[in-house]
Parts: structure tokens; C-alpha cells; sequence
């Protein structure tokens, strides 16, 4: 994968960039020896590596917005991370930046729950939002696989999602407000504990903005009560067609399962062998999950029952009790760490209309059958968001980029039935260069003129979302 | 003063592409005032017709002009509907267009349900749009996850025609519930009706509409299958007992009460100017008592509140500073800005942000700043 070149002038100036740096930061937040930026060359995108020039870890908006200015002035590229799990390289260093990491700011501001948002620091982590808040009988609704390491700040850059967002939305729809300091150092307050900020929606497209617009220091995020409970079931079938029948005719029938995960036959038969849930041997594997009181959930799932049964389904089990409902989930939860005892794995995270799924699968087998490389589904089916995992073998030289060919494949695919080329990892530097399968030049020119007003200098994580080929004349100007 | 209309968006490319003089940009006008004086009219409901729609998928596309009764039919027809319950301002405003889906996004207009369904702009998955030099771009598409570039989505909701106009808009869908129930308090004053609301949305019984109208009571709606609805309204009656005892909906006038309250009813052939303003729920209370209002209406738990005031008041200069906005929403004379001005740097941002889309400021130029 191309990188561009960094710059000779900003390499040469290190020793003064960082001495600034010093001059306003406490000591202990300025990283230069290259034995510790090591630890900042890369994100959970392991395959691609680079070395900053420095990391800086603040732990307040005024060192923020000091070290932006500072950046700024010297002309220097900026890469925001918050615990460096993008699974896109959306925190992958160029050599002549600067790392600037939230970690450090992780505190809880503000808990309202007469009007239920909490504010948090960037840098606290997804899980301990809820974790601040549920003794209270609240949660914070998006749950990405990552969340007990992944910071809000990455969460608001990449809008992520989660296996529950079919009922509850993603990012996005559960975020109210943010303090954002744009690459000269101003500091921006938008939105708020009030519903829809004025003016144009400047905080919904900094969600999903992957860094490049600014740095987001705070987050207002809307806190939920917690339903009364929750319960999964888990329904297997002899194929992955009459699976995907099935998640249509659920959502038809007018229930709306906070969870509907699919498996295929090679991810059910990983997760086995890794977890031992108990899952049957069989093509495909749905849980879907519903809450509410004990009544509630029995009407919601009788009603599955009845649709599951009219497709002649090789398992249905309910879960009767926490235990039960916890063993149902084991395997899913546990779905990408199977795949990585058995394989080195590249994750997509393309998404496809509903309807398409059947189509999409077969194609999927057949490609994987044509490239040699086998490739094992579990995603999200209510909302269509898959992630195929493409297995290969790092050490054998030219299979990870016959690998990343098939899953370039696979998300031409979801593009040309309708979908898209990325749900809720991002593009990052993993899918930049396919950015024109889905986009014309004009699409993307619209989205570049938005980053003109933001950073005028396209200093901000560079190199990332955006083919490097239609943005060379802005990052040159 | 023309009424221009393209017949598709190609046409529509070309004449933004030839365009110098301002354009005021409706679907049916039956939503925002329009004080910015003589325009050409650009009217958008050739742009009509449901493209997509599938009802397993949860997802409809149509074009910008098609009208909403006939999106409404459509997705009733298939027992479905657009989550963020579409407030009818015809009412309100004394206006007899024919709202279009454009202008719905145009307004971000979102009813009673926005508060736990999320906004208009939640519901909206991608759309199409011709910027002010004529270049057409999509953002977002069909599917309900899609975080693939920047979301242009967002920032052309709500953005009342002023960054570009839209053609085609694409929704997630619900499917209608079976059963709903209201219940209703009776004489609670606004600052309790405000902290009861705060009690039943902190609830897990899944509050879909919390409403106080002075004089009438307190509604709160529960929305689901029949016997849900019954055990979560039962059980939210017990909870608010401290506010007094609950009278109950049925389903019929539960649809005709969120109604009334989605439009804006008590306001409706009264006089005066009508404000809208977005608060902290709690705040509400507060507010309202520096504002000296003829009436007042609270939805969202009372983060909205909808405000009638002897014409000519500037309400913005009552209020002072505070957290929030107040837009005008009917008024004879534009007594101050539609909507409410920005701080500073964000002002300045939306500004360049309207310079990149429309250099020539031809879109609806002065509207939101």
C-alpha cells in the first residue's frame, strides 16, 4: 500500500518540533525515543507499520488545542488516536507526524440522568461509559466487539456501530454533542444535552469523520435505562439461503430484535472448536436476541418461533436462564479470536441490502473457491452489515496480497448489489484506494470540500479515507 | 418572479449550472417562513416517485418531490412507516401545499417520536443532491450501516436548501406497532409534568411520546404488542403515582391525541407568532417563565418546546443566553433571523461551508445565516 513520502523539511526539524512540544507539555506526555513511538506504529491493521516522529498524550482541551497550534505553525501532520483498535488503519503514523493519543483523558464530566446524557473525555473507553452509569439502571447503547479497550473519541471518529445498533442506531444517533479543536488550536463547542444542534449539522458530519476534521475532546452521549432484560435464541439451519429467508420474514413480521447475528458453516465449526458453546453442526446459525419483561420476551419470541419453524429449522433453542443466554452468545463473542488460533485473518465489514444476502453468500463461496483462500461469514444480518473473514497464512509470501485482492473482490460485490464498502470499521488506509468503486469523483469531491473547511492544510490524518491519487493537489497546496 | 421545475435531475444540473440570481428552493412550502425577498421559485416536486421499496429490507427510496401522504400509504399498506413521525405544519402555519420528502429533509422535521426513535435525519440512510454549481453527488445509499466517507447525509439534512438540492432521499423504515396506549395526567404544573416525563423516560418501559400541554395533562405514550402494552403502561402508572393517578388511552385516541400535539393543534387559528425551541429538558421550566407567552406546548420530555407570543416579540432577546435554540416558525414580519444565530466560529464555519457548495450563493441566500 502506498504511502506518501514524508516530508524531508519536517524529518529534519524533529529536534525543534519536539522541544516545543516539551516547552508546553508536561514532561512525562512528550514520546520521542524511537524504542517508545514504537508502541504507536500501528493499530489493530497489524499488516502496515510506520514509526511517528513523536507521540504527545495530553490530558486537558488546552493541551489539545496547544499542541494543534503548535502543529499547525510548524507545518506538521497530525495522526488523533484513541486506543488504536481501528481495524481500518484509521491511527496509522506517517513518519513525519505527530501521534497525539487521548488515552489520558478518561474522565466523566458530567451524569444527568433527569435528562440522560453523560459527558465523557475522549479517551475513556466504550465499556466504562456504561460502566459509569448502570448501577444507575442506564447504558450507553453502541457496543462495538471492541469496547472494552476502544475510546469514544475513536467511536465518534469512525461512527461505530455494534451488534446491537439494529435497535438502538450507532454512534451517530446516540451522540449529542462534542468539544472538537479544529488543526489551528480553535476549540468548538457543537451541540449539546438539547436535542438536534442548530444551524447546519456540523456534529453529524464530524461523526464518521475518521479524524481528518478535527480532534474530539469531549463527547455529550445519550444514556439509555436499561430494558428489563434480554434473551437470545438461537436457530440453526441446513442452509444459508433459508437463513436469510428467515431474518427478512422476522423483520416483516413487525418484531424488532435489538440482535440478529448470522454464522456460516466455517466460522459455527472455528467457534466450536475454540469456545465449546454447544452450537449444532449445521450451514448456518442465527441468535437472535429481544428484550423486555419475561412476558414481553415470551411474545416476542413465539412470535420468531412460529416464522423460524415455518423454515423447517434444524435447531431452535431457547435460552432459560443467564446461563443458557450466556453459552448462546460464548461462540459469536468469541467468533475472531477462533478465527485467529486457527489462521491469520483479514476482517471486512462490508454491507448489503437484506435482500441480498443469499446472493451474496454463494458469490462469496465461489470466489473463495477460485482464490484458494477459505473465508468464514458472522455478521450482523439484521442491518446486512457481513463480516467475511478471509483466512491465509502470513508467512507464506503473497498470500496476504492475494487475500486483500479476494476481499477487494468481495467489496466490489457488496457495492454492486446495492451496499457499501464499510459499515463500521471505516475506510481508514485499508479501503482508500476502493473509495471510487462506490464514489464517483464528484461524490468524493462534495466530501473533500468539507475537510477544505475544516483543515484547510489537510494536515489532519492523512493519507486516509481518500485515494491518495484525488487528494495529492490539496495536500501539496 | 418565476416558478422553475425540472423534470429530473439532469435538467435540474443543467439550470443550477447556468444559474446567477437567488432561488428559493420548496417542495410544497408548507414548513419554513421565507422572509428573503424577491426569488425565482425552484420547486422540486417533479422529482417524485418511490424508486425502492422493500418492506424485509426495511428500507424506501424516492425522489425528493414525492409527496409524504403518498409515501405514508405506500409503507401502510405493508403495516410500516418512517420512525420519526412527520409533524403536518399546514395547520399551524396556514399554509396548503403538498409536503414533499425533500422538504421533510430539508427541515430535519421530526415529531413526537423523535425522542426516542431519533431525528429525521437518524431515519435517513442516503440521499442525491445538485450542489450550487450544478454538480450532482450522492452520500450514503440503501443500507442502514455505512460509515464509508464522510457523512454528507447528516449535513444536507436540516440544511434547508442552502448547501445544494435534493433529488433523491433513501429511509430505514419500522414496522407499525400493533397495539399504543397514552396515559395521562391530569393538573400537574410544567415543572412537575417536566420531572414526571424525566421519571417515565428513565423507565425501561419504552416511552415513545412525552407531551405536556398546559391546561390538558401529561402524555405519555407506550407503543408494541397488545399485552406489552398493557403490562408497560400498567407498570408505568405505578411508577407515577406520585404524580397523581393516570387516566388511560385507548389506541384510537392515543393516534388522535400525538396527533394534535405532532401539529401543534392548540396553536392552530390562534393568533400570534410561533417559536420552537430546543432545550435541556429540565431547563424547560425556567425558560418559559422569562418569556412571557400567550401559551406554550412541551414535547420531547420537554426538550421542545413550542411557543405562541404576541406578534413582533423577539424571544431570543427575552430568553438571554442559554443552552439551546429558538427558531421562529411563524410570524406576519421577520422581526429578527429564522433561526437562532451561532456563536461565532461555528457561524463561520457553516458560512465557508455554504461558500464551497454554493459560491454564488443562489440557494435560498440568507436563510440560515
Amino acid at each position: 500500500m502506498d504511502m506518501p513520502l514524508p516530508d524531508p523539511s519536517i524529518l529534519s526539524r524533529k529536534a525543534r518540533i519536539v522541544d516545543r512540544l516539551r516547552a508546553i507539555l508536561p514532561h512525562d506526555a512528550v514520546i520521542d525515543a524511537p524504542a517508545e513511538t514504537r508502541a504507536y506504529d500501528c493499530d489493530a491493521l497489524t499488516a502496515y507499520r510506520c514509526q511517528p516522529l513523536a507521540a504527545v498524550l495530553p490530558r486537558t482541551t488546552a493541551e489539545v488545542s496547544a499542541i494543534l497550534r503548535l502543529c499547525h505553525e510548524e507545518g506538521v501532520p497530525v495522526v488523533p488516536r484513541g486506543s488504536g483498535t481501528s481495524l481500518a488503519g484509521g491511527a496509522l503514523p506517517t513518519a513525519d507526524c505527530v501521534i497525539l493519543g487521548v488515552a489520558r483523558m478518561n474522565g466523566v464530566l458530567e451524569t444527568d440522568y433527569a435528562n440522560r446524557f453523560i459527558r465523557v473525555q475522549a479517551g475513556r473507553t466504550n465499556l466504562s461509559v456504561t460502566g459509569a452509569v448502570e448501577a444507575d439502571g442506564f447504558f450507553y447503547a453502541p457496543d462495538p466487539s471492541s469496547q472494552l479497550a476502544c475510546a469514544i473519541g475513536g467511536n465518534i471518529a469512525m461512527n461505530s456501530g455494534g451488534a446491537h445498533c439494529l435497535k438502538y442506531g450507532v454512534t451517530t444517533n446516540n451522540l449529542l454533542g462534542v468539544t472538537i479543536v479544529l488543526m489551528d488550536g480553535s476549540v468548538l463547542q457543537i451541540g449539546g444535552a438539547h436535542l438536534d444542534p442548530g444551524g447546519l449539522d456540523l456534529l453529524g458530519v464530524i461523526c464518521g469523520s475518521e479524524g481528518q476534521l478535527g480532534v474530539v475532546t469531549e463527547g455529550t452521549l445519550r444514556i439509555l435505562p436499561k430494558p428489563e432484560g434480554a434473551r437470545p435464541v438461537l436457530i440453526g439451519f441446513s442452509s444459508n439461503e433459508v437463513a436469510g429467508t428467515c431474518v427478512s420474514d422476522i423483520i416483516k413480521a413487525g418484531v424488532l430484535p435489538v440482535a440478529i447475528e448470522f454464522m456460516d458453516r466455517p466460522c459455527i465449526r472455528a467457534c466450536e472448536a475454540f469456545a465449546k458453546a454447544g452450537y449444532p453442526d449445521c450451514e448456518a446459525l442465527l441468535i437472535v436476541e429481544v428484550e423486555g419483561s419475561d412476558a414481553e420476551i415470551d411474545e416476542q419470541l413465539a412470535l420468531i418461533r412460529a416464522i423460524a419453524l415455518r423454515h423447517d429449522p434444524v435447531e431452535f433453542r431457547e435460552s432459560r436462564s443467564e446461563e443458557e443466554s450466556k453459552r448462546i452468545w460464548l461462540g459469536r463473542k468469541s467468533a475472531f479470536g477462533a478465527m485467529g488460533q486457527i489462521n491469520d485473518y483479514i476482517c471486512l465489514d462490508g454491507t448489503i441490502p437484506v435482500s441480498a444476502l443469499p446472493h451474496v453468500l454463494s458469490r462469496i463461496g465461489e470466489m473463495s473457491r477460485s482464490y484458494g483462500l477459505d473465508v468464514a461469514n458472522v455478521f450482523h444480518a439484521g442491518d446486512g452489515n457481513m463480516h467475511p473473514l478471509i483466512l491465509f497464512d502470513a508467512n507464506k509470501p503473497g498470500d496476504l496480497e492475494l487475500s486483500e485482492a479476494l476481499g477487494a473482490d468481495i467489496l466490489k460485490l457488496c457495492v454492486e448489489v446495492g451496499g457499501c464498502l464499510t459499515g463500521e470499521h471505516g475506510v481508514g488506509v485499508e479501503k482508500r484506494d476502493l473509495m471510487p468503486v462506490q464514489f464517483t469523483p464528484d461524490d468524493m469531491e462534495a466530501q473533500m470540500r468539507v475537510k477544505d473547511v475544516f483543515d484547510p492544510q489537510w494536515l489532519l490524518n492523512p493519507a486516509k479515507v481518500f485515494p491518495l491519487g484525488a487528494t495529492s493537489a490539496r495536500r501539496g497546496a | 418572479m418565476m416558478t422553475l421545475r425540472p423534470a429530473d435531475e439532469a435538467e435540474l444540473s443543467a439550470l443550477l449550472r447556468g444559474r446567477t440570481g437567488p432561488l428559493r428552493v420548496i417542495g410544497g412550502a408548507t414548513r419554513v417562513l421565507w422572509f428573503g425577498g424577491a426569488a425565482d421559485l425552484l420547486d422540486c416536486t417533479a422529482l417524485s416517485g418511490i424508486t425502492l421499496y422493500e418492506p424485509g429490507a426495511l428500507t424506501l427510496v424516492a425522489g425528493a418531490g414525492t409527496p409524504l401522504a403518498e409515501v405514508e400509504r405506500v409503507l401502510a399498506a405493508e403495516g410500516q412507516r418512517l420512525p420519526f413521525e412527520v409533524p403536518d405544519l399546514r395547520g399551524l402555519l396556514g399554509t396548503a401545499g403538498v409536503s414533499t420528502l425533500g422538504g421533510v429533509v430539508a427541515a430535519n422535521a421530526s415529531g413526537p417520536r423523535r425522542l426516542q426513535a431519533g431525528a429525521c435525519r437518524d431515519s435517513l440512510i442516503g440521499l442525491r443532491f445538485v450542489d450550487g454549481t450544478g454538480m450532482a453527488v450522492k452520500t450514503g445509499g440503501r443500507v442502514m450501516k455505512n460509515v464509508t466517507g464522510y457523512d454528507l447525509v447528516k449535513l444536507l439534512a436540516g440544511s434547508h436548501g442552502t448547501l445544494g438540492v435534493l433529488t433523491e432521499v433513501s429511509f430505514k423504515l419500522l414496522p407499525v406497532p400493533g397495539a399504543s396506549a397514552t396515559l395521562v395526567l391530569r393538573g400537574l404544573d410544567d415543572a412537575s409534568a417536566v420531572q414526571a416525563m424525566a421519571a417515565a423516560l428513565g423507565s425501561p418501559f419504552e416511552v415513545t411520546g412525552a407531551a405536556h400541554w398546559p391546561g390538558e395533562g401529561t402524555f405519555l405514550r407506550i407503543e408494541g404488542f397488545a399485552d406489552s402494552v398493557a403490562y408497560r403502561s400498567g407498570r408505568l402508572a405505578r411508577l407515577l403515582a406520585p404524580f397523581g393517578s393516570a387516566d388511560m388511552l385507548d389506541g384510537d385516541d392515543t393516534a388522535r391525541q400525538w396527533q394534535a400535539i405532532r401539529d401543534v393543534a392548540p396553536f392552530h387559528d390562534r393568533p400570534g407568532d410561533v417559536w420552537k425551541l430546543s432545550v435541556k429538558p429540565s431547563d424547560a421550566p425556567g425558560l418559559v417563565a422569562r418569556l412571557a407567552a400567550d401559551a406554550v406546548l412541551y414535547d420531547w420530555g420537554g426538550g421542545l418546546v413550542w411557543v405562541r407570543t404576541a406578534p413582533g416579540a423577539d424571544l431570543r432577546a427575552r430568553l438571554g443566553p442559554f443552552e439551546g435554540h429558538a427558531t421562529l416558525i411563524r410570524a406576519d414580519a421577520p422581526v429578527t433571523a429564522v433561526f437562532q444565530p451561532q456563536p461565532a466560529p461555528l457561524a463561520a464555519l457553516a458560512a465557508a461551508l455554504r461558500r464551497k457548495f454554493d459560491p454564488r450563493g443562489i440557494l435560498n441566500p440568507g436563510l440560515m445565516g
